[in-house]
């Protein structure tokens, strides 16, 4: 039973030789099986919780714990958490200009395994999930995003989940920038994903538009640090319809 | 101003890009260190190379092979094809090799030939002493096509020149591969005359070698005529490496692209580059555009890069240049190793990504394979040496 556990967390990040206290305690467990959505208007530290979960150097965790089955992720190196089976699919992906995506994913995977992947059905596994995600096989022989569309940056973060196959996958905006067509497909991705055993999602979104494609489980709402309220996908519902105004001003008061 | 200098000159430019030539050593006085050309180099390393050393050691002997119908000959002083480039000595130490150089040779492609596989001269040092110099010809005839490999190793203290001859239609990658030992010196003088809608391609690899200086220039006979420089570094602990470019459009329609590319790693690794390029008044609609990138892998390396352009005619198609030098990116690195591949791993990648573009611009394949196995030795060497990875490996 997969479990990650976040407990009174609260990460500082340092700007001008201040520190700044983005999340200030943000307690969430997300279960296998299950899909959190959260919602959140800019700023109130959605993509700090996501890049914190995976390590990110710039954010400085001063308390609080966080757990994969009972393990410290905490205490583990950036590789050390994506080993341990979380994955992070970024809203601004990096480019890697020289690394081909074939490299790039046969390294990733075999690192993740343990072992290399066996080359027949690596490639094919490549193929199909380029494929799915609407992108050309040439896709591959390209540097990692260096050079793609927005659409193509996301769509390469949701062919390497499926590829990667973690036990939880954080996914931060990844529904910004794209039309409705790519939309879908990303959609498609993650709902493939989540149909299998044992994985557990959260989707970190500033709108619910992809709330209609992935429906979520569980609805936190972001404001300032903090989860001001949860629900279920009604909740996202009454977001669309009431937007953020009112958690805004009750954060504010 | 020799008459043959004189003769060479379309028209004067006043430019400290485009000193005044002379083959008398006595009109190159002997370097302090405070000119400009010679500000960055370690004169002191330089075995008296820029002095006085003498030049007429036998330790540098050189192996030849290459498909039919090359050429290759030996050549005394005074033999026209020596100069035939349009080189003149802006140095002392090339006026010293022009007259003192013990071996001169001609490597020529008949017109029209095109080559199966690359040409390829291997020198090789056996001792640092005496100082040895060489000058060379390369000549590719009217609508050749060749790829020329010239490879340096072993231990030496050379001075050489090469000179380049692109005729008319002709294509022509020549190859400099310095992979000397860590004991030897190396000052080299290329210099390049291509030809009416002729493509040099000239790539520079260093890898070897305790100094190394490369002055790398190049001009055009005509109208329509393509220079692509190439080059890869990679300077360990205490290793100099230092490239003096110049690239002189002196005819309409030519395009010129410069792209270094340089890692350093150690204690006192230190790089040079000079990008000139001259755009003369008669060189309309021409296209240029210069780069260096540096990649500092560790504390204590030095990287100067210095991209000069000058421009005396506005009827251009574009001129630009970038010089960028800078340490591993933490988002590249976070982005890889949030996919699980540790840190050593995901910096490895990172260099050899750096390099492969480049790598791949070569394009003689020959060589590919064996240039990015050259850099995972580089890597080896440190990067990758951190006690993690010696774990991981044994």
């Amino acid at each position: 039973m997969s479990t990650l556990e976040i407990k009174d967390l609260r990460v500082s990040v340092t700007t001008d030789d201040e520190d700044k206290e983005i999340l200030k305690g943000v307690t969430l467990t997300i279960k296998e099986g299950e899909t959190h959505a959260i919602m959140g208007p800019n700023g109130s530290g959605k993509s700090t919780l996501a890049y914190s979960i995976a390590g990110h150097p710039k954010y400085k965790v001063t308390s609080g714990t966080v757990t994969l089955d009972g393990e410290d992720v905490l205490a583990m190196t950036v590789d050390q958490r994506a080993r341990a089976g979380l994955f992070l699919a970024m809203q601004y992906p990096v480019e890697v200009p020289g690394v081909s995506v074939a490299n790039f994913l046969r390294t990733a995977k075999t690192a993740i395994d343990g072992e290399a992947p066996k080359l027949r059905t690596w490639v094919k596994d490549v193929n199909t999930a380029l494929e799915e995600l609407n992108l050309d096989p040439s896709f591959a022989q390209r540097s990692v995003n260096e050079g793609f569309s927005g659409g193509e940056k996301k769509r390469h973060e949701i062919a390497q989940l499926e590829l990667l196959n973690p036990r939880m996958a954080v996914l931060d905006e990844t529904d910004s920038g794209l039309d409705i067509d790519a939309l879908k497909i990303v959609a498609e991705g993650v709902n493939r994903f989540r149909a299998q055993k044992g994985k557990g999602v959260v989707l970190i979104t500033h709108y619910t538009r992809i709330l209609r494609y992935i429906e979520p489980d569980f609805v936190h709402v972001f404001v300032a640090g903090r989860i001001a309220e949860q629900g279920g996908p009604e909740l996202a519902e009454q977001l669309e319809a009431e937007g953020y105004d009112k958690y805004v001003k009750a954060a504010a008061v | 101003m020799t008459a043959v200098a004189d003769a060479l000159e379309i028209e004067r430019v006043e430019s400290h890009l485009h000193p005044e030539g002379s083959f008398e050593v006595d009109d190159h006085a002997v370097p302090t260190g405070r000119e400009e050309i010679w500000r960055f180099t370690p004169l002191k390393r330089l075995r008296g190379l820029h002095a006085d050393a003498a030049l007429d050691g036998s330790a540098v002997g050189a192996e030849y092979d290459g498909p039919e119908g090359v050429v290759v000959e030996k050549l005394d002083a005074g033999n026209p094809a020596l100069g035939s480039s349009g080189f003149v000595p802006t140095d002392r130490i090339a006026a010293r090799v022009w007259h003192e150089a013990r071996q001169r040779y001609a490597v020529t492609i008949p017109a029209e030939a095109e080559l199966d596989r690359p040409v390829v001269v291997t020198v090789t040092g056996t001792d640092t002493e005496p100082a040895s110099a060489t000058h060379a010809v390369i000549n590719a005839g009217a609508h050749s096509r060749a790829t020329v490999v010239l490879r340096f190793v072993g231990s030496a203290t050379l001075a050489d020149i090469v000179e380049v001859v692109v005729g008319d239609g002709a294509e022509l990658t020549v190859v400099s591969l310095d992979d000397w030992g860590d004991d030897a010196v190396h000052v080299g003088h290329r210099h390049a005359m291509v030809g009416r809608d002729a493509r040099f391609k000239h790539v520079d690899v260093s890898f070897g070698g305790e100094v190394v200086r490369h002055d790398t220039t190049a001009e055009f006979a005509g109208p329509g005529g393509d220079i692509e420089m190439l080059g890869l570094y990679f300077a360990d602990a205490g290793q100099h490496i230092e490239h003096r470019l110049f690239v002189d459009h002196t005819a309409p329609k030519t395009k010129s692209r410069v792209t270094y590319k340089g890692a350093l790693q150690g204690g006192g690794a230190h790089t040079v580059w000079i990008g000139n390029v001259l755009i003369r008044k008669v060189a309309e609609g021409i296209d240029t555009y210069e780069e260096n990138r540096n990649l500092v892998l560790t504390d204590g390396c030095q990287a100067d890069s210095v991209p000069n352009l000058e421009i005396e005619t506005g009827e251009i198609l574009g001129a630009g240049h970038a010089s960028a030098t800078g340490r591993f990116d933490d988002e590249q690195l976070f982005y890889l190793r949030s996919r699980g591949i540790a840190e050593d791993e995901a910096r490895r990648l990172v260099v050899h990504g750096f390099f492969n573009d480049l790598i791949r611009r070569i394009a003689v394949p020959e060589l590919e394979e064996q240039l990015a196995a050259t850099v995972e030795a580089e890597l080896a060497k440190n990067v990758l040496a951190t006690p993690a990875s010696r774990g991981d490996e044994s």
